[in-house]
Formats: C-alpha cells, sequence, structure tokens
C-alpha cells in the first residue's frame, strides 16, 4: 500500500505495466507538442510579445508622453487629450492613480508602437472588450507593437490591484476607420 | 538523547504512534481549520461583494478582506494543515519518534505568532495590498514581519520532519524503502524549502525597505523571486494533495500503487521543475525574453505537467485495481459505480482528483501558454484557475483526509454522519461552479480584485457585458454553496472533536468504513503482466481528449484578438 513500505524491495526493477508506458509516452509528448506550440506562434502566429522593454524613470516617460500630447491632440474629452498620433508612431500610455492618460485615437490596421509605464505602482492594461492584458510596471518601458483590426470604442480597465481607487481607473481607446 | 518517546499502537492499523507526534499533529489540525474557517468567512465576503446584485461590502473593506482571505487560507490553512500532513507521514507512518519535538512546538509557536501578526495588520487597514504585495505599494512593517516568521516556523517543521526520516532511518523503525505518501511528503518537503528560502530573500529586503532601511526594491525582481515563493507554495500543495489521494486510496480500498517506480518518478518531476512557474506570473510582464517565458513556464517542456498527468492516472487505477480484486469486475465503471459514495474521505478525495485535474489542471495548462496568457493574465480567470486547484483540488483533498484523521489520531467518533456525507458534495459542486465562473468571467475580460465592475465612479464610463454580470451571480451564488460545504465541514471537525465520544483504547472507529486488512489480501495486484484497468483507460482518455480541445480553442481565441508583436 501507499502508507506502507513497498512489498518488493526492490521495486526500482519491478516492470512498468504497458498501459502506464502508454500514457506516459502520450503525455510526454504532448507535452512536447505544447511546448513546440508557443515557438511555432512566434512565427507563425499574430499576437506575440516582442519583449522589448527599456529602463527609464517615471519623470522621463511623462515628458516624452507629454510631447506626443501636445503635438497631437485632436479634442478633450471629460477632461482627458484625445490623441491622434500618426500611424507607425510611437504612443506613450501612462498608468497612474487612478488613470490611463491620454485617451488615444489609432486608426484600423495601422501599426502602433505602444510604451506603457506607470508613474507609481503597478497596474494592468486591460483593453476590452479584446481581452488583451499587459502587466504595467513603474521604471520599465514597455514596447508592445499593435494593430488594431476593427473600429469601434475600447475600454482600458485597470487589472492590477492599485489602492482605493483601483476600480475607478478606466481608460479609452478609439479606433477608427 | 532525550528522554524516551512514549507510544500507543493504533488498533485499527497497528502502527505505532508516537503521542508527542500525536499532539502536534492535533494542534496543527486544529489551528489550519480555525484559520479555514477565518478565511472561509473573508472569502464569502468577498464573493458576494462581487455578486453584482448583492456587491456587499465596501471598496475599502473589499480590499481589506480580499488581502485577509488570500493569507488565510492560501499560506495559512494549508501551511499548518500540511505540517500536519508530514508529521503524520513521517513519525506516524514510519512508526517512529518525532525528531526534536521541543523544536516541532517552537515552530508551531513561530507560525501561529506570525499568522496573528499579519492578521492583525491587515485588519488595521494599513495593509490591503493584497496577498502578494507587490512594491512599491507598501504595508505596514508587521505584514511582513507576520508572514517571515510564520515562514521561519513552517521551515523548522520541515528540518523535524526531515529529522524524522533520519531517525527513523536509523533505528530501523521500517524496512526497505519510506512509503510512497512519505515519500509525497518528502517531496512537498523539498519544494518547501526552496519556496520558502525565496520567501527570505525577498520577504526580509522588503520588511528592511517598509521600514525605511532601504530605498527601492525592482518592482520586477520583487515579481520573480516572490513568485518563486507564491507559486512554488502552491506546489507543495499539489505535492502533499496527491500524497494524500494516494493515502486515502490506500486506507480506504487497500489500494496498492500500480507501479513503486511509476509513482515515485513523477514525484521526482515535481521536485526537478515545479520551482520555474515563477514564470507563469510573468509572461506579459517588461524585461523577460520569450526564451525565458517559454522554458520557465512549460516547467522545461511540461515534465512536472507529465508528472501530474501521471498521478493522474495511478492514483484511480489502483483504485480500480483493488475493487477489481475485490471481485467488482462487471463492465467498465461496476468499481466506480460500487465505490463508497457514502464515505466523505472517498467521496471528497475522488472530486478533488477529478476537479484538480479537469478545471486546475487543464485551465492551469492553458494560461500558462506564453502568448495564450495575454487573454487571460489578470482576469478573473486567473482565481477561477487556482480556485480549481487549491480549493477543489487541495483543500477538498484535506479535507477528505481530516475525516480519517478524527477517527485515527484524534480518536474520537464522528458526529452528525449525514452531514459528513454531504459535505464534499455541497463544498465541492460549490468551488467547481466558482471556478468555471470565474473562468467564464474572465474570457469576458472582467477584471481581478476589483471592487466596481459597473465602474460607476470612474473618470470615463465602460461596460462589460451582461454575460459577465451574470458570471459574477453565479460565482456568488456558488461561493455561497461552497460556504455551506465549508461549515458543514467545520461543524462536523469541530463538533466531533471536541465533543465527538471518546474511542477505547483498542477501540476501532466504525465510521468511515476502513476495510480490515485489505493489504494482506491484494498484496499481489498490479503487476505488469495482470493489469486491468479500463475504467482508468476511458476517464484518462476522456480528461485527454478535453485537455487537447481547450487547449487549441483558445489558440483560437488568441488568434483573434489584435495583432501584437
Amino acid at each position: 500500500m501507499a502508507i506502507t513500505s513497498p512489498s518488493e524491495r526492490i521495486w526500482w526493477k519491478q516492470p512498468i505495466a504497458r498501459i502506464e508506458l502508454i500514457w506516459i509516452i502520450v503525455a510526454f509528448i504532448w507535452g512536447l507538442i505544447m511546448f513546440f506550440m508557443m515557438i511555432y506562434w512566434h512565427g507563425a502566429g499574430e499576437q506575440n510579445l516582442s519583449n522589448e522593454a527599456y529602463k527609464i524613470t517615471p519623470v522621463r516617460f511623462a515628458e516624452k508622453a507629454q510631447t506626443m500630447i501636445d503635438e497631437y491632440t485632436v479634442r478633450q474629452e471629460n477632461g482627458f487629450p484625445v490623441v491622434r498620433p500618426p500611424p507607425g508612431s510611437d504612443v506613450y500610455l501612462i498608468a497612474r492613480l487612478w488613470q490611463w492618460w491620454p485617451i488615444l485615437e489609432l486608426e484600423k490596421d495601422q501599426s502602433y508602437r505602444l510604451h506603457l509605464s506607470s508613474m507609481d505602482w503597478q497596474h494592468g492594461f486591460s483593453l476590452q472588450p479584446v481581452n488583451i492584458n499587459i502587466q504595467v510596471h513603474p521604471g520599465y518601458d514597455m514596447v508592445v507593437t499593435v494593430k488594431p483590426d476593427q473600429a469601434g470604442e475600447y475600454g482600458v480597465v485597470c487589472n492590477e490591484f492599485c489602492g482605493i481607487g483601483h476600480h475607478n481607473m478606466v481608460g479609452k481607446i478609439y479606433v477608427v476607420e | 538523547m532525550a528522554k524516551t518517546a512514549e507510544f500507543r499502537t493504533c488498533p485499527t492499523t497497528g502502527l505505532k504512534v508516537d503521542l508527542t507526534a500525536e499532539r502536534l499533529i492535533k494542534a496543527n489540525a486544529v489551528v489550519a481549520v480555525v484559520f479555514l474557517a477565518i478565511g472561509g468567512l473573508f472569502g464569502l465576503l468577498v464573493a458576494l461583494t462581487r455578486w453584482p446584485a448583492v456587491h456587499f461590502l465596501p471598496a475599502d473593506w473589499f480590499y481589506l478582506a480580499l488581502t485577509a482571505h488570500g493569507f488565510d487560507v492560501l499560506l495559512v490553512w494549508i501551511i499548518f494543515f500540511e505540517m500536519a500532513v508530514l508529521y503524520f507521514a513521517s513519525a506516524v507512518l514510519l512508526g517512529s519518534r518525532l525528531a526534536g519535538p521541543k523544536f516541532a512546538w517552537a515552530g508551531f509557536v513561530l507560525m501561529l505568532v506570525g499568522a496573528l501578526i499579519t492578521n492583525v495588520a491587515v485588519l488595521r487597514g494599513q495593509s490591503s495590498v493584497m496577498f502578494t504585495s507587490y512594491v512599491p505599494m507598501m504595508a505596514e512593517p508587521s505584514f511582513y514581519l507576520g508572514i517571515i516568521l510564520f515562514a521561519v516556523g513552517a521551515l523548522i517543521g520541515v528540518f523535524v520532519f526531515f529529522g524524522t526520516l533520519v531517525v527513523a532511518k536509523q533505528e530501523k523503525t521500517y524496512e526497505g524503502s519510506i512509503p510512497l505518501v512519505t515519500f509525497g511528503a518528502l517531496t512537498a518537503a523539498i519544494i518547501a524549502v526552496f519556496t520558502i528560502a525565496s520567501g527570505a530573500i525577498i520577504l526580509i529586503p522588503t520588511l528592511l525597505w517598509s521600514l525605511g532601511f532601504i530605498s527601492y526594491i525592482d518592482p520586477l525582481l520583487y515579481k520573480t523571486i516572490w513568485w518563486g515563493m507564491g507559486h512554488s507554495s502552491q506546489q507543495i500543495n499539489v505535492a502533499a494533495h496527491v500524497a494524500v489521494w494516494y493515502a486515502i486510496a490506500a486506507m480506504v480500498f487497500g489500494a496498492k500503487p500500480l507501479s513503486e517506480k511509476v509513482s515515485r518518478m513523477a514525484f521526482l518531476m515535481y521536485i526537478l521543475f515545479l520551482q520555474l512557474a515563477s514564470a507563469h506570473h510573468l509572461l506579459v510582464e517588461p524585461g523577460m525574453s520569450s526564451e525565458w517565458k517559454i522554458f520557465n513556464t512549460s516547467y522545461a517542456m511540461y515534465l512536472a505537467v507529465l508528472g501530474s498527468m501521471v498521478h493522474g492516472m495511478t492514483v484511480p487505477g489502483s483504485i480500480e485495481a483493488a475493487q477489481r480484486a475485490r471481485g467488482l469486475t462487471k463492465g467498465m465503471f461496476e468499481w466506480l459505480r460500487k465505490a463508497p459514495w457514502s464515505n466523505p474521505a472517498f467521496a471528497g478525495m475522488f472530486m478533488s482528483l477529478v476537479f484538480f485535474g479537469f478545471i486546475g489542471g487543464i485551465s492551469g495548462v492553458v494560461m500558462g501558454t506564453e502568448q495564450i496568457n495575454l487573454i487571460m493574465h489578470n482576469t478573473i480567470y486567473v482565481p477561477g484557475h487556482f480556485h480549481g486547484t487549491v480549493v477543489a483540488g487541495t483543500t477538498l483533498a484535506f479535507m477528505s483526509i481530516t475525516y480519517l484523521l478524527v477517527p485515527l489520531i484524534f480518536r474520537r467518533e464522528l458526529m452528525f454522519k449525514k452531514l459528513a456525507q454531504w459535505q464534499p458534495y455541497v463544498f465541492g459542486i460549490g468551488v467547481a461552479g466558482i471556478s468555471m465562473f470565474m473562468m467564464g468571467a474572465g474570457t469576458l475580460g472582467v477584471a481581478r480584485r476589483q471592487w466596481d465592475m459597473t465602474f460607476a465612479d470612474a473618470q470615463l464610463p465602460f461596460d462589460y457585458p451582461s454575460a459577465a454580470f451574470l458570471m459574477m451571480g453565479l460565482n456568488g451564488m456558488a461561493a455561497v454553496m461552497a460556504a455551506v460545504g465549508g461549515l458543514m465541514f467545520i461543524v462536523v471537525v469541530v463538533g466531533s472533536v471536541f465533543f465527538g465520544r471518546k474511542l477505547g483504547i483498542d477501540e476501532k472507529p466504525s465510521y468511515p468504513e476502513v476495510p480490515p486488512q485489505a493489504s494482506e489480501s491484494l498484496s499481489h495486484y498490479g503487476s505488469a503482466e495482470k493489469l486491468h484497468i479500463p475504467g482508468t483507460v476511458m476517464l484518462v482518455s476522456i480528461f485527454f481528449i478535453a485537455f487537447v480541445l481547450y487547449y487549441f480553442v483558445n489558440w483560437k481565441y488568441l488568434s483573434e484578438v489584435w495583432p501584437l508583436s
């Protein structure tokens, strides 16, 4: 029994039943398939993180974002600037207690280098209803190249707990034709 | 040498039981159950708050309750119970005296004091930082101090376990190799050393930081090492509850492992590879390469998953073989149909096995896939997954073995037998509901650790789809059911332990039923030539098909979101 010492003293020389062996092999191969699937997707799939990231101070990141905001703001909404940067450009989204700043307006089927960083604590970039979720750290500038493929209005929810105003931290991204 | 240990002989199993070890098992188990009750209550409050129609707690209390819930059940309940499991698997199963009982008591006291300190810190309201306490969000120093003391106490307990193995070996209290269950406990203990070391490496600097002696802790570094503790501690649970599955299969059915070699290799896979799982929490973080993520998140090509899949066959397989040897050979499933479903130890154990595999296991692997994590990270899918592993898996397994420990170790007759009989079903199905509904809500984007899914006070509006609200409502109802199941467990166990009829010194408990001398009559099945377990093969095949389908469905979901590179 499992609660007593093995009845055969030399248990490691006992043969393994065929059915167990088959299952081990099946499970092992399945593991390899799942492993190589991730590698395969880096080549064949369209949803991958480049893992491009830089150390940055919150002050420096805020400056870069402000430069973008000054240059490309097209209107105001609820006190947020709505920024429409040119396709292909570097786009900055500030995460801070408790805002995603500014509102971005992107063009459908164009690529943007989206930079994410936090001014204070950790935050979670959760693009809804697409459901893309990326962790945002203070001190790190994470670059993700995004290519919105559907026009519409998207919410950016914070999904990393960031204090008492966490549930009020909502941002917005517009995707236009 | 210290004064000679005192023993009694167990009338059911014939094992020699060190009375000090027995007292320690009792103390750890009782404290564990108390914290399960406290942490479970916090959990119920959290679930009621996330039920949109109820929205029970105000925001500050919600985040406080969620912090307390995570700490009390994920760490305190489980680790205290694991201490009981370690002492049981070493001193009791090996018929040995416990090494250094004074150290064991010191460890127990440290754990208790630590748990209380952290709970007080949380209840004071300035440490609602969640169980993970990600920097740079800061808690009161005593929050970290309590966890550190708790961990040191646990480490002492682990070393008492190791010491007991050495004592038993030297004093030749057993023949041959240690039992499989002890081997599983050893696996858990080895992982625990790694876990606690990781915890110390990160929490001691964090304590100093909160005291003002250190000015900066890198948030990414913190997360990487913290999850070396946080995730590995869940792997202690896996190793421990798998050991508990084997123990219950042996105690209820007299089941013998199909192959000692295979089962032990599967445990070894845990020791070698489970610690890589810190990466599961870093798949969408800046600063890690994809090579690092892929290797670590897959536990080096899924070798630890392989271990779990092997246990997933050998545990039910050993039960089937034992049942067939007893004559339940009709068709594919007579052995399972005629299993003792009214014995809560078995019913809970079998549900734990099924839910851990189908709900917790599959979702964990899928969510831990580098790219698929993008559509799940930090959504409520994540707690959905780990309620499938830690609650439906570990907690249910621990509850199940408690039904055997009460008569065998506490020497009390189990009270409220009807309540006990239904308890695993109410709790198990409730928890399965919690897991599934949270996963459902998560795929619809609902954030975890979030007080108001309507965003009523946000500067910019956003609405989740109405199906998400439905899922969270159902989750609330399932949580109420699980809470009722939890309460039933507490009533039965606390009632029996304090007010149950004391069993006589030579009296064998009549409930739950343990077959007499099952091991004798069944000691020769299961050899390679004779093994015949078609029912298990069918169950495992269903599992495998579900796994493959669910895996690729999620790749399909992923392929539909915005292209990212």
